[in-house]
């Protein structure tokens, strides 16, 4: 009669928080988790500055900034798992959120170029260039790190409320709501790709100097940058296996199955979809400042549709509603373009139309579900 | 016009003091042992009449069974109990003072009335225990539920629950898995977590097999008394087993009311059911 024979889970008690973030990883996940932390803090530090150039041991500069960038991609396919994965909707606007972060971190880093620029002048090059004699409103308090921190978190949220508050509580649905992030991406970028927008046109931000007051090309700079992307990309992913694991996240997966029981047990679905939604604008505009100093560039380029599509097949590739199949798709997809890229420049695209295709009719649970059927298969055998 | 409002109002008043008791405003109150009044309830679609001066009274603890042909109007009848169909007239009550036809869905639901559909709708990825845990009357705000945690006594609540609805043993199964007569058993626990007073089902034992369909009859009757539950059913082994009161519906309005037996041998009930 007691439910000391239920094998479900034990209610509570007060467990320190410590323990209870401790639970929300298995173990195999947490040592991997250190592995790869001890990796991008430790060993590709130690393996670029230290060990020299000839040494067949040595990271070069291009894997460094290779891999850094993939990571802040990893940390948006993350963000997006969130929203498609576990809460039921695909967004194709994602690469909105992760320019709006980027451009917002690209400001300070403009600012930080000083008079270096080729005009010598205050004003970013671009706005001498449009002969312009001060600063944009917008632009005032971006030479502020803090203020222009605050902006990489407040813009992307602020857009992805105010939009997903008006198409939640119209009920937009499905593809509906895929086709309108698609608008709104597109109708940014066109918008983005205007001068007279303040926002660099079509070159963006570029030529950056500095960061904080270091070098921005120092491989000092490099390697703190690259460690920083990678903790944030850990913290991600221990933040988002609490919160998937939490009846928020029981509540989420339930609106993503059956909306309108969800409603008839009592909850209103806006404030958990909007709640999902933010955050994972918030990710994407972290991973956009992340990326913007290392890869050296932003410009309306991320906010094209097929980028946002491009976001959504990394997840599909790893495998959805798994956190780290994201991480494993946006790696695979990524690797496999820039070796494309090189050797193949023309096929790259066929060859990532033919992914999606496979993924989507062979491999419905990506990466991450094939390598559960085969240790699966590999278990009823044995 | 105003006097009559002046009548009316001193009507009130003089009954309000009447009673022996003070009520909060929305609060159930069941001092007269009804949980549930339906008054000439009448309701049409496009002039066909759905519902036609429907009278019902349902006591409290009462286990009640609904039965009538095909488009007797027993689902729009919960309908209007539930507030998802207004009627055209007539007045619903539950308890003495809360009008129905005045509140909304959720309004009603919070209020008390647990309705459980035809088909069953469970989350299916979530485990048995999990669905529980989510239909539980706790606060279902955004921060309430990131920060929730589940204390013992409401630990204790969904096992035993669990226990109730037999699913103990699939706690942890995802709710995909079960059968068909256990996602309706495990949808019916839903239900109980919400603590309502009354509940209405429709049609619940559709689709089960007879070993299921009586012991979804034993839960019923052991549930009654704690809850009233307004049962809907076509099924006459089950609504025997229920044992309980027999209402029949027919073309909108009560044909016969009374123990199955009585009912069974009315001969309007058998020319209904016989035919013409
Ligand atoms: N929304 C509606 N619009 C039109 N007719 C309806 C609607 N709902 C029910 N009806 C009609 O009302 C009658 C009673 O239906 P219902 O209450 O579902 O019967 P029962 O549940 O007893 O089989 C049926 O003839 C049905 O076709
Ligand atoms: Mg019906």
């Amino acid at each position: 009669m007691s439910s000391a024979t239920l094998s479900a889970p034990a209610p509570a008690g007060r467990v320190p928080v410590t323990l209870r973030l401790a639970s929300c990883l298995e173990r195999k996940a947490w040592i991997s988790l250190g592995v790869f932390l001890a990796l991008s803090l430790v060993a590709v530090p130690v393996l670029h500055l230290l060990v020299p150039p000839e040494s067949a041991f040595h990271v070069s500069a291009y894997a460094i900034t290779l891999i850094g960038k993939i990571m802040c991609y990893a940390l948006v396919a993350v963000a997006m798992d969130l929203i498609w994965g576990y809460g039921g909707i695909l967004s194709l606007g994602h690469g909105l959120f992760f320019a709006l972060g980027g451009y917002a971190f690209g400001m300070y880093l403009m600012r930080g170029i000083g008079r270096d620029g080729s005009y010598g002048s205050d004003l970013p090059d671009f706005m001498v260039f449009l002969d312009w004699k001060e600063l944009p409103w917008f632009w005032l308090g971006t030479d502020s790190f803090g203020w222009v921190a605050l902006l990489v978190l407040a813009v992307p949220a602020l857009v992805a409320f105010v939009f997903g508050y008006f198409a939640f509580r119209s009920r937009i649905k499905g593809v509906y709501f895929s086709i309108i992030t698609q608008a709104l991406t597109y109708a940014a970028m066109l918008l983005f790709f205007r001068n007279e927008t303040g926002f660099g046109g079509n070159n963006g931000f570029t030529d950056f100097k500095r960061i904080l007051g270091y070098d921005i090309t120092a491989p000092a700079t490099r390697v703190v940058l690259f460690g920083l992307t990678a903790l944030v990309l850990a913290a991600t992913l221990v933040g988002s296996a609490w919160l998937v694991k939490s009846k928020f996240g029981r509540v989420l997966a339930a609106i993503r199955d059956a909306e309108s029981r969800v409603m008839f047990i009592g909850y209103n679905p806006l404030g958990y979809k909007l709640a999902i939604w933010v955050l994972s604008a918030v990710l994407c505009g972290i991973a956009g400042a992340l990326y913007v100093p290392q890869v050296g560039i932003i410009n309306p380029g991320e906010m094209s549709p097929a980028n946002s599509i491009e976001i959504a097949i990394w997840v599909a590739v790893g495998g959805r509603a798994s956190l780290i199949g994201p991480v494993i798709g946006a790696f695979t997809v990524n690797l496999a373009k820039s070796w494309f890229t090189v050797s193949f420049p023309e096929y790259w695209l066929f060859f990532l139309g033919l992914l999606f295709i496979v993924v989507t009719l062979y491999l419905p649970q990506g990466l991450v579900g094939l390598w559960k059927q085969l240790l699966a298969r590999k278990g009823g055998t044995a | 016009m105003n006097t009559l409002v002046e009548e009316r109002k001193q009507e009130w008043e003089g009954e309000t003091q009447g009673l022996a008791h003070m009520l909060k405003p929305g609060e159930l109150d069941l001092s007269h042992g009804v949980i549930l009044y339906l008054e000439d309830i009448s309701v049409s679609f496009d002039g066909f009449k759905a519902l036609n001066k429907l009278n019902l009274a349902i006591n409290t603890g009462e286990l009640r069974c609904i039965i009538g042909p095909n488009g007797a109007g027993k689902t729009t009848m919960m309908d209007v109990i539930t507030g998802k169909t207004r009627p055209d007239s007539g007045t619903a009550f539950f308890g003495q003072t809360l009008d129905l036809t005045r509140m909304s869905e959720p309004q009603i639901a919070h209020a008390g009335i647990g309705r459980k559909f035809q088909k069953p709708t469970v989350f299916e990825q979530l485990s048995a225990f999990e669905n529980l845990e989510l239909a539980m009357k706790t606060d279902k705000g955004v921060w309430a539920s990131l920060l929730a945690r589940l204390s013992r006594e409401q630990g204790d609540k969904i096992a035993a629950t669990l226990e109730r609805i037999r699913l103990d043993k699939e706690a942890d199964r995802p709710a995909g898995l079960l059968s068909h007569g256990q996602k309706q058993w495990l949808e019916i626990g839903m239900l109980l977590m919400q603590e309502p007073r009354l509940l209405l089902l429709d049609e619940p034992v559709a689709g089960m097999t007879d070993d299921e369909t009586m012991r979804t009859a034993e839960l019923f009757v052991s549930l009654a008394g704690q809850h009233s539950l307004v049962v809907v059913e076509h099924d006459m082994a089950f609504v025997e087993a229920l044992g309980g009161k027999v209402t029949v519906l027919c073309e909108g309005s009560v044909l016969a009311e009374g123990d199955l037996a009585t009912v069974q041998a009315d001969p309007r009930v058998i020319e209904v059911y016989l035919g013409r």
